[in-house]
């Protein structure tokens, strides 16, 4: 049986991301961070894709998409 | 997650606003808002402003989240351009020295004390049960009533934008966490 992995992660588009730390607040592993006061940051090995960030973000600039493990 | 003290600045934002109506002068102690980020922003190259200790922002998250005043959609696409942002912080830049220039006229006598409160930037509302006279000089309430026009502006905006966007939608265009970005990418480079 042919089982590619899958998991989900949260992208920023970092172009207009306006850092202003909403997603860092809400993230419950701490899997997002300010980078520079600049823009989001997401870990890749810690973040899970729960989305809690993107329905928080006031650019809507995060979206959750599928990625392969 | 556990709350830390600054998770509680709205109050600080909620009272200043209150405060407005009690006696202008107060009106003053608002440049903290403008002070604190620039600085940190400089020294230290962060938006630490925007992310913990922005009351302003917490009021809105506060109003539009738990007492669910906001219709939470996503912002229109041309809010968060560029373009956008950087003309809004021009046009308030403009705005802001306009109210300088208005103080400096009556601190040099050449106009008169005016006790009202631009409410974006047109409407003028009569402020004057806020001014009881004043040991400084005219000039110093002048300031203060052209500062809180600012600052009650910038709630008004960012109260509308709260309800048919997201909570904190103001800070997509905020003036000050534009500037603060824009700083710290200077600094980063």
């Amino acid at each position: 049986m042919n089982t590619v992995k899958k998991r989900r992660r949260a992208f920023v588009d970092q172009t207009l991301c306006v850092a202003c730390g909403c997603c860092v607040k809400v993230c419950p592993l701490k899997a997002i961070e300010i980078f520079k006061g600049i823009m989001a940051q997401v870990h890749e090995d810690k973040c899970v894709g729960c989305g809690r960030c993107a329905k928080e973000c006031p650019a809507s600039v995060i979206d959750i998409r599928e990625v392969q493990a | 997650m556990k709350k830390k003290w600054y998770d509680y600045l709205w109050i600080w934002s909620l009272t200043y606003l209150i405060l407005g109506f009690v006696n202008i002068l107060f009106a003053w102690l608002g440049l903290l808002c403008f002070f604190i980020p620039l600085i940190i922003s400089v020294t230290k190259g962060t938006k630490a402003y925007c992310n913990r200790y922005c009351g302003r922002g917490q009021l809105f998250s506060v109003l539009g989240g738990r007492f669910g005043l906001s219709r939470k959609r996503d912002i229109p696409k041309w809010m968060k351009s560029k373009a956008f942002r950087y003309g809004f912080l021009i046009f308030f830049f403009a705005m802001f020295f306009q109210m300088l220039w208005n103080t400096y006229l009556v601190f040099s006598g050449s106009q008169n004390l005016r006790q009202v409160v631009k409410l974006l930037w047109t409407f003028k509302l009569p402020w004057h049960w806020a001014y009881h006279g004043t040991l400084f000089h005219a000039g110093v309430a002048q300031f203060a009533f052209g500062f809180y026009s600012v600052m009650l502006t910038s709630t008004v905006l960012g109260l509308i934008t709260m309800v048919l966007f997201k909570p904190r939608s103001w800070c997509v265009y905020c003036p000050m966490g534009t500037m603060t970005q824009l700083i710290c990418k200077a600094k980063a480079n």
